[in-house]
């Protein structure tokens, strides 16, 4: 980052915040509607984590295998490019907004790099619309506009076991990040636990690049999803999707076990096996039924997704728990939050996947850009798929028992390297019962990821056995000073700003 | 170790480039494209980072930039995200967690 690039200002009508499908439909659908639409993504080209592919530098022209929706993608980046070109959108990539400010010109954004940049780099690039290098500058810089969509998406939630801080675990989605921007595999044998159906498409995923998925273990029981049959059946896509990961199970022959867990990671300084158990309805180990898969390079976990709420929470936006226990914004049928100008879009109003996540965006940047009501078309679709996202969240809950799975020495924190034994004793002596006097008593969720891990755990510990984290403890685990690490010169550059 | 190693070959429809890096001084092979967690990993190399408190090894865990427990010195620069970096020819990687003689090929 040069001196000079700090402090440098775009202005536009409308900011998003985010690439990916909430972040592009957003974009779209503003500077469709005649708005000057400024998009700030921490990724260094569009599709952010669920359409994201390899560089395009490397492969120009993604065939979208392995992608759901890659259809939606190529429409969606094509109108994008479009923008671009007519100068309606300024795209600045491989940036992250590290503080958001709202005043009298509507919301400013800091930002800075993702990545730091090679000197060869350092130059504005202003490469042509349509490639999926950005027009920004090449620093950190400033982003003016009077409304704001925030399309920050979200990632795995985790639930600490045994031996999870060990070298080869990851979270599921990072396996599928992985192979998605890479189109190789981390490791070749792997085993795949938590629940939701987003287990599938990961395993899936490993089988059909090579990999070996020694099984995949839910938490849940396919019966679970029972009671919810006519919220499932109003998105019949979702059948097919799943209709084509039963084939692709049945081909690589990959084992699906249900009410299964992951109790312990084996291996000294790297996962070489797991040990196993299934559970009862609540979580709880059934005796009896522990067993071990050997020989693992690679373990993923994923527990449902946790929205990235830092930047809804900083600026003040009224927020609730959802179906899953996950902290999100509170929207209007226009995706508007509590906050005037201030739209969220995605799985930052509640976990939900990208064909919602595209609705509401779609429906947030054309709010944004004018006054307008939201589409009856759009809003009927947006309701039948929040249906099945909510009967998925029952269907697929965090185990009311996982505390359980822990003992006093497994890592909660992994940035500070707090065990369950010291959250349980600030809790039970110091009175701890909420993420933030936690944070004070043992330094969890203060390391560099800034509870964004450890958050959702932590505050379940500190809440008690079989009790979830509450909103208010939620909220102040994503009460971050910063959005993203920052350089002493960018904070610096406040005071000569202002 | 894994049939991933030296990723060059499988960059569908892409020219078959290689790319040479240095890990903790050594040289490794890498695919254009590839993130810096990404050429690790096809070489066996899962731990690059050592604790504060602990000393203990870390590598690529949530893979989207969230986690930072993947941080790597690049060209100089401290604590990036091996998962977000994309490799250069002649990038300077170095890590804190000690590689064992033979963990490399």
């Amino acid at each position: 980052m040069s001196p000079g690039k700090v402090g440098s200002i775009m202005k536009a009508d409308v900011a998003v915040v985010g690439a990916g499908p909430a972040g592009l439909a957003a974009a779209v659908a503003a500077a469709e509607a005649g708005a000057l639409v400024a998009v700030v993504d921490a990724g260094a080209q569009p599709g952010g984590q669920f359409w994201r592919h390899r560089p395009e530098t490397v492969v120009p022209e993604p065939d979208g295998s392995g992608h759901h929706g890659w259809r939606s993608y190529v429409d969606l980046r094509a109108r994008f490019d479009a923008a671009r070109r007519r100068g309606q959108i300024i795209y600045l990539p491989g940036l992250q907004v590290w503080m958001p400010e709202k005043n009298d010109a509507g919301f400013t954004l800091h930002t800075t790099p993702a990545v730091a940049r090679a000197r060869s780099e350092d130059a504005a690039t202003n490469d042509p619309a349509g490639s999926g290098a950005g027009n920004g500058p090449a620093g950190s810089g400033t982003v003016v506009a009077r409304r704001l969509v925030l399309c920050p998406g979200g990632y795995d939630r985790q639930l600490p076991v045994p031996g999870w801080e060990l070298p080869g675990v990851m979270a599921a989605g990072g396996i599928q990040a992985f192979l998605k921007g890479n189109g190789t595999l981390p490791g070749r044998r792997f085993v795949v636990a938590g629940t939701g159906p987003f287990l599938l498409p990961v395993a899936a995923g490993i089988a059909e690049a090579g990999g070996q998925v020694l099984a995949v273990l839910e938490s849940s029981s396919p019966a679970a999803w029972l009671p919810h049959l006519r919220a499932a059946a109003g998105v019949p896509e979702k059948a097919l999707e799943g209709a084509e990961y039963a084939a692709v199970f049945a081909r690589h022959r990959i084992p699906y076990r249900t009410r299964s867990i992951v109790t312990e990671i084996l291996g000294q300084d790297r996962a070489s096996g797991v040990r196993t158990a299934k559970v009862d309805a609540d979580g709880r180990v059934r005796p009896g039924t522990e067993g071990v898969y050997d020989d693992v390079d690679v373990v993923g976990f994923g527990w449902g997704f946790t929205p990235q709420m830092e930047l809804p929470v900083a600026l003040g936006a009224d927020t609730r728990l959802d179906a899953d226990g996950s902290l999100v914004g509170i929207v209007d049928e226009r995706q508007e939050s509590s906050i005037p100008g201030l739209f969220l879009a995605g799985e930052v109003t509640g976990v939900g996947g990208a064909s919602l996540a595209v609705i509401e965006g779609l429906t947030a940047g054309a709010a944004a850009a004018r006054e307008r009501a939201a589409d009856k078309a759009d809003a009927s679709r947006a309701t039948r798929h929040r249906r099945f996202a909510e009967a998925m969240h029952h269907a697929h809950p965090v185990p009311a028992a996982w505390q359980e799975w822990l003992t006093p020495d497994t890592t909660v924190c992994r940035c500070e390297e707090v065990t369950a034994s010291q959250i349980t004793e600030a809790r039970d002596t110091l009175g701890a019962r909420d993420s933030r006097s936690l944070k004070s008593f043992t330094r969890a969720g203060m390391g560099w990821c800034q509870g964004r891990v450890c958050g959702f755990a932590a505050g379940c510990l500190a809440a008690g056995q079989r009790v979830s984290a509450s909103a208010q403890s939620l909220s102040d685990a994503a009460k971050r000073p910063l959005g993203a690490p920052v350089s002493i010169g960018e904070l610096a550059s406040l005071e000569t700003d202002s | 170790m894994s049939t991933q190693a030296q990723g060059a070959a499988e960059t569908p429809g892409g020219p078959t480039v290689e790319l040479t890096l240095r890990f903790d001084g050594r040289p490794l092979k890498a695919a254009p494209g590839q993130s810096v967690g990404g050429a690790l990993a096809a070489h066996g190399i899962t731990a690059w980072r050592s604790t504060r408190k602990g000393a203990r090894p870390r590598g690529l865990f949530c893979g989207i930039g969230v986690c930072f427990d993947c941080l790597v010195t690049v060209d100089g620069a401290a604590n990036q995200r091996a998962c977000l970096v994309e490799v250069r020819d002649g990038m300077q990687i170095d890590g804190s967690y000690p590689q064992a003689e033979g963990d490399r090929q």
